[in-house]
């Protein structure tokens, strides 16, 4: 290789380490670029690449990998780390440095780490984050006396800091220089998974090491022993999980009203100015339509979820960045392995409130197959943000807004509840599911053992928050842009074309092709209540939940365009039974999961069985619960 | 700490060994080492590394500080500084005597 192709070549560097030592964090100060940072161990499931510029002008490009306590992988997370490390990853290139990152408070796992990435034969660096906390906690390190006996560079670092990384950089670039001209084996070091007796002999190596080197108070944490002691507390912390759940959901109905008024307010007013500026008939008129009754009725019933669904994001952010979310897998272990579910599956579950995608992503922290099959299966069942839209809007025309209760009850709204009741009802039959997966399909493979990592509590950051939360609202405004408005340019099409003939008698959307359509599966629908434009509804309601409650919104626009297309909900009160909004919601309980959805089934099982599996029996599950609730609803006088 | 080899088994059980499994909430205590118990679908072989792993070597100093409701399972375990929740029938594998 000449000079030139060397100086040209890209230094690559991974970072590897124990989870949660603040790996993503460096990456973040380091690149500049940003990505989730939480405090669960295990939860970066995807590859993070960035590049950095240092001090003299070189380009670094940079690897963030997930967790691992050694290259010994067990789970699909760790297997990338492995491979990642060793250069056998398929298109990624070999690392010319490995950055071993460890939480200077908590060295001993990390230490071991770092010995058995230097069996490797490649450069080292050892980074000792988090040096804040340590020093804060008088923790005394010689890094001198480390570096020495380890033979590598020891730096340390404050990733959450200004300027915490320089050390770090000094030393890349140091080492970037020394290891020119190219390191002599690029090709993938050769290693063996160490055995029993390797690994302890590691681990007493990195405990004399620990001795030699480190000084530390011999204390935890204290504010990490203080909450503790209440959040664990057998009783109390299984009472406090389930009151932080209750405050969520009431949460994401009470805070977000006035943000919700606001957006409703904002695109009512501006389809109100479309329908003065056209005119009513004609080319114009068709474009009048299009615009009012299927862009803006369509994009605006959706974006109206943007603030509970930022909401209900918040919260999972900061219980993550607070490492509560690793107790609550402690809490829930005993609770969901009655339902034959890993309690490392209740995060992956948790997020799934959010949205189903990030929730099976996550599963690949589960280290056996079947534990995280049975997970995937039922994830989707969890009630995703895409369902509040349809919860809401029928929960708004239907149920009646007042307190439960007087005197001390009298906080808690009957709207809140049965929201509350939806997503319990969600939960239960995940749990039901599951059970019976386990007894059908995997009786004799027993569950994985359950051993992880409680990291100590701190405090979260709000800038990781407000970087979270603004990912977030970026993906759900790209899907209501894409996905969610060319499904409703589909919707008004069908529902708009063709137009009535001159001297029709009966509204314009009864000579669409909408209607032939919804006429066409009304006579399957019948059984469990619903009519002819549920059925239109339900069709692109596939692509996209929340779009079902959109095109609800077009199909009744385009239906009463005479007498001014005003609120879903009071129009909806008028025109259905209680019985037929009851079974709707309780199909949407179950709602065969979205496309998106079933593409990272079929990706995260590599298998199209598994995904029909899922789209199949959630189908049934819907009908059946539609069709029982509403039979029973009609049977009580409801219909 | 006192490093100890790795054939702990051997070592002839005293009176106050037991296993961490059976502890009570609160027990403090010094890993003696590591039995072959295959649990949860795992060899013994398998078990024992995935323990050593997380930091359960033979002289590490342990504390039993939470548990959970139901069956007092799962444990969290404080080894040396790091706190690590698991259930009792892999802690069972780990066996335990006094600090001193
Ligand atoms: N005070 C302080 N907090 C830090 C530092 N580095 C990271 N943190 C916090 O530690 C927590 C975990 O950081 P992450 O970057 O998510 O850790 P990770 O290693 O990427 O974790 P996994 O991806 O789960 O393996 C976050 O709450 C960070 O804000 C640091 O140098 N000082
Ligand atoms: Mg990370």
């Amino acid at each position: 290789m000449n000079d030139q192709s060397i100086a040209q070549r890209r230094f690559h560097i991974a970072l590897v380490g124990n989870p949660n030592c603040g790996k993503t964090a460096l990456f973040n100060a380091l690149t500049g670029s940003h990505q989730h940072v939480a405090n669960y161990p295990g939860v970066t499931v995807e590859r993070k690449e960035g590049s950095v510029t240092t001090e003299t002008g070189r380009r670094v490009q940079l690897l963030d990998l997930p967790g691992t306590y050694s290259l010994r992988a067990r789970s699909p997370d760790e297997v990338v780390t492995r491979d990642v490390v060793l250069g056998r990853q398929a298109g990624v290139a070999p690392p010319d440095l490995l950055v071993c990152v460890a939480d200077a408070t908590n060295l001993r796992l990390g230490l071991r780490l770092a010995l058995e990435l230097k069996r490797l034969d490649r450069p080292v660096v050892l980074v000792l984050n988090m040096f804040d906390i340590a020093k804060h906690r008088g923790m005394e390190i010689d890094t001198g006396q480390l570096a020495a006996r380890l033979g590598m560079p020891v730096v340390t670092a404050i990733a959450v800091r200004r300027g915490g990384t320089a050390a770090l950089l000094a030393a890349i670039d140091r080492l970037a220089e020394a290891a020119l001209p190219p390191l002599p084996s690029s090709a993938s070091p050769t290693w063996e998974p160490p055995d029993a007796t390797g690994i302890r002999r590691l681990q007493q190596e990195a405990d004399r090491l620990l001795e030699a080197a480190v000084r530390t108070p011999d204390r935890r944490d204290p504010l990490t022993r203080r909450l503790d002691a209440v959040l664990l507390q057998p009783v109390a912390g299984l009472a406090i999980l389930l009151a932080v759940l209750f405050l969520m959901f009431q949460a994401v109905f009470a805070w977000a009203a006035p943000a919700m008024e606001a957006i409703d307010a904002g695109f009512q007013a501006l389809g109100a100015m479309i329908g003065a500026t056209l005119p009513q008939t004609g080319a114009l008129g068709l474009l009048r339509s299009f615009l009012q009754d299927g862009l803006i009725a369509g994009v605006g019933s959706v974006l109206v979820f943007l603030p509970q669904i930022l909401i209900l994001f918040m919260f999972i952010l900061l219980l993550e960045d607070f490492g509560y979310m690793a107790r609550a897998a402690f809490l829930m272990d005993r609770i969901m392995g009655g339902a034959g579910l890993h309690g490392r599956a209740f995060i992956p579950l948790l997020s799934s409130f959010a949205c189903a995608i990030p929730g099976i992503m996550a599963t690949r922290v589960i280290d056996s197959r079947r534990d995280r099959l049975a997970t995937i299966l039922v994830a989707p069942l969890m009630t995703c943000s895409a369902r509040i839209p349809v919860y809401t809007l029928i929960i708004g025309a239907f149920i009646p807004d007042r307190p439960v209760g007087s005197g001390a009850w009298s906080w808690i709204g009957l709207q809140g509840l049965v929201m509350f009741g939806l997503y319990a009802a969600g939960i239960v039959s995940a749990l039901g599911m599951s059970f019976v997966f386990k007894r059908l399909l995997w009786r004799r493979t027993p569950s994985e053992p359950f051993m992880l990592e409680l990291p100590d509590y701190k405090l979260p950051r709000p800038r990781n928050i407000l970087l979270g939360l603004w990912q977030r609202a970026k993906a759900f405004l790209r899907r209501a842009g894409t996905i969610i408005l060319s499904m409703m340019v589909l919707i008004w099409f069908l529902s708009s074309v063709p137009r009535p003939p001159e001297g029709a008698t009966e509204p314009a959307i009864e000579y669409s092709l909408a209607y032939g359509i919804g006429r066409a599966v009304e006579p399957i629908l019948a059984p469990i209540g619903f009519n002819w434009q549920i059925g239109v509804a339900l069709i692109p309601g596939m692509a996209a939940r929340e779009v079902a409650v959109a095109s609800l919104g077009t199909v009744y626009a385009v239906e009463d365009a005479e007498e001014h297309a005003g609120q879903l909900g009071q129009a909806l009160a008028s025109k259905w039974s209680l019985a037929t909004a009851l079974a709707f919601l309780a199909w949407y309980i179950f709602a065969p999961q979205c496309v998106a959805t079933l593409g990272v089934i079929r990706r995260e099982t590599g298998s199209l069985r598994w995904m029909w599996f899922s789209f199949g029996y959630m189908l049934a599950l819907a009908y059946l619960a539609a069709f029982l609730t509403f039979q029973t609803a009609r049977y009580l006088g409801a219909g | 700490m006192p490093a100890s080899d790795g054939a702990s088994i051997l070592r002839p059980r005293l009176p106050m060994d037991r296993d961490l499994g059976a502890a009570p909430c609160g027990f403090r205590g010094r890993i003696l080492g590591i039995r072959p118990i295959a649990s949860a679908g795992l060899t013994a072989e398998e078990m024992e590394r995935r323990l050593l792993e997380l930091g359960f070597v033979e002289g590490a100093a342990v504390e039993i500080l939470h548990q959970g409701l139901f069956g007092r399972d799962p444990i969290a375990v404080r080894v040396e500084a790091t706190t690590i929740a698991l259930r009792r029938s892999e802690a069972a594998a780990i066996l335990v005597g006094p600090r001193d």
